[in-house]
């Protein structure tokens, strides 16, 4: 398995580490991130035999094409090392650090994750990393976090342990989270990196669900965070262009096309103006759409 | 490999295998107790036998209490309990896997 920059995130599921059947079967659901967890799923007791368990899964069970992210333990606790030793030595996509504050946090993951390569003859730049932003500070120094290193693959906010350093709680309505959110998706964005949104752990609010999902769609996620399989496909739903969008999206490029072969300059669709975020954002759905499967290399559309 | 204490690694959860291993001095005497023991008794027994050879194991009492683990996961716990018997488990040794 390699590190690739980019590709389609609209989900990363959370799998306890410690949990073979749940490893085992984490493969199966069409998650396009599994993020295999040594941190808060693990107990204190189960540390040792979590990180072997993880580590030979990555060499030998078949997780169906999805990327496979590592949360290690964080760099405070005594953990932290051999974690991350083991799964560079195991080969994973991406490693997540927990309770990002700084840049040069990241920089010390990234000089740990090269100490590492070196020592197993790996190739430096086949792991990548993201972070957890879990704090007050972590959100205010987002930016510089975002920008950390060039493997930098993305950052995620941490709603519940974001909201507890803020002295609140989880709101149906996440007004709570709407700085965190904000600040994070800025950061990403101006740094070209993905942004993925917390947890939403109330599996019977499925109404919550929807509204939370569309909500961080609208200001511009990549993905969302998902504590159960159940919830892969409903975020799919909201993530993927509608029959519609793709339509329009490949008339502009069209437009695009016969305007280039006319040698005119100012195109025009259905009597409105095509300029270079129109274009932009239909390239944008067309490649998405083509990720999800939702049209095939012509362009035709596949979806029911 | 000196074993030091009783080692255990693994639950009693689906997929799983609960691993014992303590002191012993005739080899490798293993006791299986697993559902599939028929079908699959073999291979596990020799999935533990090589890692814990590998892991420089020569004599040790091991109880394997088995939920339909793979060899994945019998590999990691037989290893985890390895570890934590010779009192190791801060250098995981991952070439044993």
């Amino acid at each position: 398995m390699t590190y690739v920059k980019n590709r389609l995130r609209r989900t990363m599921m959370f799998v306890p580490g410690n949990n073979p059947a749940m490893i085992k079967d984490a493969g199966i659901y069409g998650a396009d991130s599994i993020m295999l967890d040594l941190e808060d799923s693990v107990s204190l007791t189960e540390k040792d035999a979590a990180r072997l368990l993880v580590y030979e899964a990555i060499k030998t069970v078949d997780f169906g094409g999805a990327e496979v992210v590592v949360r290690v333990n964080g760099q405070d606790t005594p953990y932290y090392d051999q974690d991350v030793k083991a799964m560079v030595k195991a080969g994973v996509d991406v490693i997540r650090l927990p309770k990002t504050e700084s840049a040069a946090m990241i920089q010390k993951l990234v000089k740990d994750i090269e100490k590492w390569e070196d020592e197993f003859g790996i190739e430096h730049g086949t792991i990548g990393v993201m972070a957890a932003i879990e704090s007050a500070k972590g959100v205010l120094h987002a930016p510089e976090i975002a920008e950390a290193s060039p493997l930098m693959m993305g950052l995620a906010v941490s709603g519940e342990d974001y909201t507890a350093d803020m002295h609140t709680r989880r709101y149906p309505d996440g007004r709570e989270l709407e700085f965190a959110r904000n600040m994070v998706l800025q950061a990403a964005r101006a740094a070209d990196v993905y942004a993925f949104d917390t947890v939403f752990s109330n599996m019977k609010d499925t109404e919550g669900f929807y509204r939370e999902t569309n909500y961080i769609h609208e200001l511009g996620y990549d993905g969302k965070s998902l504590v159960n399989p159940r919830q892969i496909q409903m975020v799919n739903k909201v993530f993927n262009p509608t029959k519609e969008e793709i339509e329009n999206a490949q008339n502009v490029q069209n437009a695009i096309r016969e305007a280039k072969a006319k040698g005119s300059g100012v195109i025009s669709m259905n009597g409105k103006m095509v300029d270079k975020p129109v274009v932009e954002k239909a390239n944008r759905v067309l490649e998405t759409a083509k990720a999800s499967n939702l049209i095939d290399e012509e362009g035709n559309y596949l979806g029911e | 490999m000196e074993i030091k204490t009783t080692g255990v690694a693994g639950t009693l959860e689906s997929s799983d295998i609960q691993i014992m291993i303590s002191k012993g001095s005739n080899g490798i005497e293993l006791d299986l107790d697993s559902e599939v023991k028929k079908a699959y008794g073999d291979q596990i027994t020799k999935v533990i036998t090589e890692t814990l050879q590998k892991f420089g194991l020569e004599n040790a009492k091991v109880k394997a209490t088995d939920k339909g683990a793979l060899d994945c996961v019998i590999k990691a716990r037989t290893l985890a309990a390895a570890q934590r018997a010779t009192e190791t488990s801060d250098e995981p040794e991952l070439e044993v896997l």
